[in-house]
């Protein structure tokens, strides 16, 4: 008979394994997309695909104009989502025992979950078609609205974090409550923030479904925000659903160009706030 | 039921100071539904370092917390009776808690420097009170502040270096100047030598001892031997009652309630 301490033993090792064998099933999907994408993608990638407008099939081309789409109106939405997300977050954690403030909180929880479709044909209603047109700057809101709670939340935790002894240590010098806020606890929780917001960056860089109700996509080289602009999502979308090889192979190289392009953010993000003391 | 017995310390000269610089009459405090403490009522006179003393859960940090109105950052906390600072209450409906709180600064157990420069934690209070018109003013009041806590020659050569790069003691003693920055009228320490070894605890009691010739200070300390040490007139808590207060000396040779004798050598505690 297995004695007790046997048998914990043996628990032990059973479980241990076996969370480490999901542990590594997780990882290995991720890496198998990221090397496939890659794989399929490498072959188009080349300067003229960088830097080139998109071209009839057969005539090569590339993807420029939706590299520089997609930085604008990710510039655009961090324009307009960052100080509503950042300035939420601000008020739930300093501000948020009342009932609004609870209030504030389950809206946005439930915000962060809704359907990235639902919110591009909501500003299609609200700006698309009293402008009777598409334009990027719909689409830099569309992905906004996305962005401001998850921006919200991840604010209000950072600022929760910093400790209760910076605060009073603050007030015990006889500063009000809204200087404590700006000049201790903002500071200290900074680099929490941006944290949160670039990660939200990368999370909206990746959205097609409202993109092609507000900027819809373009063949050229757009600057102009009350204009249609193309986009590095809505570009692959709408090569994929083609017929064409030529255009699978490109979509597919958009694709590794975009991945690249998150995991740029989210390692520079990494790299920048890593704890220092 | 122990009744409370508080004797003045001798004062200096043939008259004892005609108003105490902290006059605390009846003093009752709840958390909530709690009652934390009971009808304190107490004199602090003016430049004399008191001690607060007494078993862990007594209501001395408590006490001590009223006296700046820091307890009403915790919510639910209620005070009735009176707390005189210079012959005001302080707990006066309308009464500027700001303004109360740079007159009265408090250092902390757990020091909590900022996550800024040296130079930024000590300027600080000066900045957002306003203290200072110009450049040259901020630095001299900061270089004073940092020599008051005879901590200046350790962080001159680094001033603009972060504040959480400095020792345990260094630390505490940073805090002691940001406080000091402001020209406080009363001091108030929660146990500030408790995180500290035995050297640093040593330059801090130095420093308090050196402090009272201007600052009216207030010190709970677990430590019966440093309250023994630092301080002039010592009062002893006990279950949210104060039991006694006393000269520091007569009060660890020849106390008046027998719980003080019992607590000071031991008996429980």
């Amino acid at each position: 008979m297995p004695t007790l301490h046997a048998r914990r033993y043996a628990t032990n090792a059973v479980m241990t394994t076996l969370t480490a064998a999901c542990a590594f099933v997780a990882v290995a999907v991720l890496v198998l997309v990221l090397g496939y994408i890659a794989y399929r993608g490498i072959g188009a990638i080349s300067f003229q695909f960088v830097f080139e407008t998109p071209k009839p099939v057969g005539e090569g081309g590339g993807i420029g104009n939706a590299i520089l789409g997609t930085l604008i109106l990710l510039a655009m939405a961090c324009v307009v989502g960052m100080p509503f997300g950042i300035a939420t977050g601000i008020y739930l954690a300093e501000y948020g025992a009342g009932r609004f403030a609870s209030l504030v909180r389950f809206l946005t929880d439930t915000l962060t979950g809704i359907p990235s479709i639902l919110v591009g044909v909501f500003v299609y209603t609200i700006i698309v078609l009293p402008m009777k047109q598409f334009s990027a700057m719909a689409g830099g809101v569309a992905l906004a609205v996305i962005m401001i709670p998850i921006v919200a939340r991840t604010t209000e935790e950072m600022i929760r974090l910093v400790p209760a002894s910076l605060r009073e240590g603050a007030l015990a010098l006889g500063a009000p409550q809204w200087r404590v806020t700006t000049g201790v606890v903002l500071p200290a929780a900074a680099s929490g923030i941006v944290t949160g917001a670039m990660l939200a960056v990368a999370r909206v860089s990746g959205e097609t479904a409202p993109l092609l109700f507000t900027a819809f996509g373009s063949r050229f080289f757009n600057v102009y925000l009350d204009q249609p602009m193309a986009s590095l999502t809505v570009q692959i979308y709408n090569y994929a659903i083609s017929p064409y090889d030529e255009w699978h192979a490109q979509a597919w190289a958009a694709t590794l160009i975009l991945m690249t392009l998150i995991l740029v953010i989210n390692i520079t993000v990494r790299f920048f706030t890593r704890r220092k003391i | 039921m122990i009744e409370p017995r508080a004797s003045e310390p001798p004062a200096e000269g043939a008259k004892a100071t005609a108003q105490a610089k902290v006059s605390v009459r009846d003093l009752n405090f709840f958390y909530g539904s709690t009652q934390a403490l009971f009808n304190i009522s107490l004199q602090i006179a003016e430049r004399r370092v008191m001690a607060f003393i007494g078993p862990s859960g007594c209501g001395k940090s408590t006490f001590l917390r009223t006296l700046n109105r820091m307890n009403d950052t915790i919510p639910g906390t209620r005070a009735s009776g009176e707390v005189l600072i210079d012959g005001a209450d302080i707990y006066a409906p309308g009464l500027n808690v700001v303004d109360l709180r740079r007159r009265v600064g408090m250092v902390f157990q757990k020091s909590n420097p900022f996550p800024k420069s040296i130079f930024d934690n000590v300027a600080y209070g000066l900045r957002i009170n306003r203290l200072t018109t110009n450049k040259t003013e901020l630095q001299d009041r900061v270089r004073q502040a940092l020599e008051d806590a005879a901590i200046w020659s350790e962080v001159k050569d680094r001033l603009k270096t972060s504040a959480l790069g400095l020792s345990g003691g260094q630390q505490q003693r940073l805090c002691i100047a940001r406080a000091l920055a402001v020209r406080p009228e009363v001091l108030l320490m929660d146990e500030p030598a408790s995180a500290l070894d035995p050297i640093a605890t040593q330059k801090i009691e130095e420093l308090i001892v050196e402090l009272k010739r201007q600052y009216t200070i207030i010190i709970v300390t677990h430590n019966m031997q440093q309250a023994a040490r630092v301080s002039d007139v010592t009062a002893f808590f006990w279950l949210g009652k104060l039991i006694e207060v006393n000269a520091t000396e007569k009060m660890f040779t020849n106390p008046n309630e027998k719980l003080t004798e019992d607590y000071i050598t031991g008996r429980f505690g």
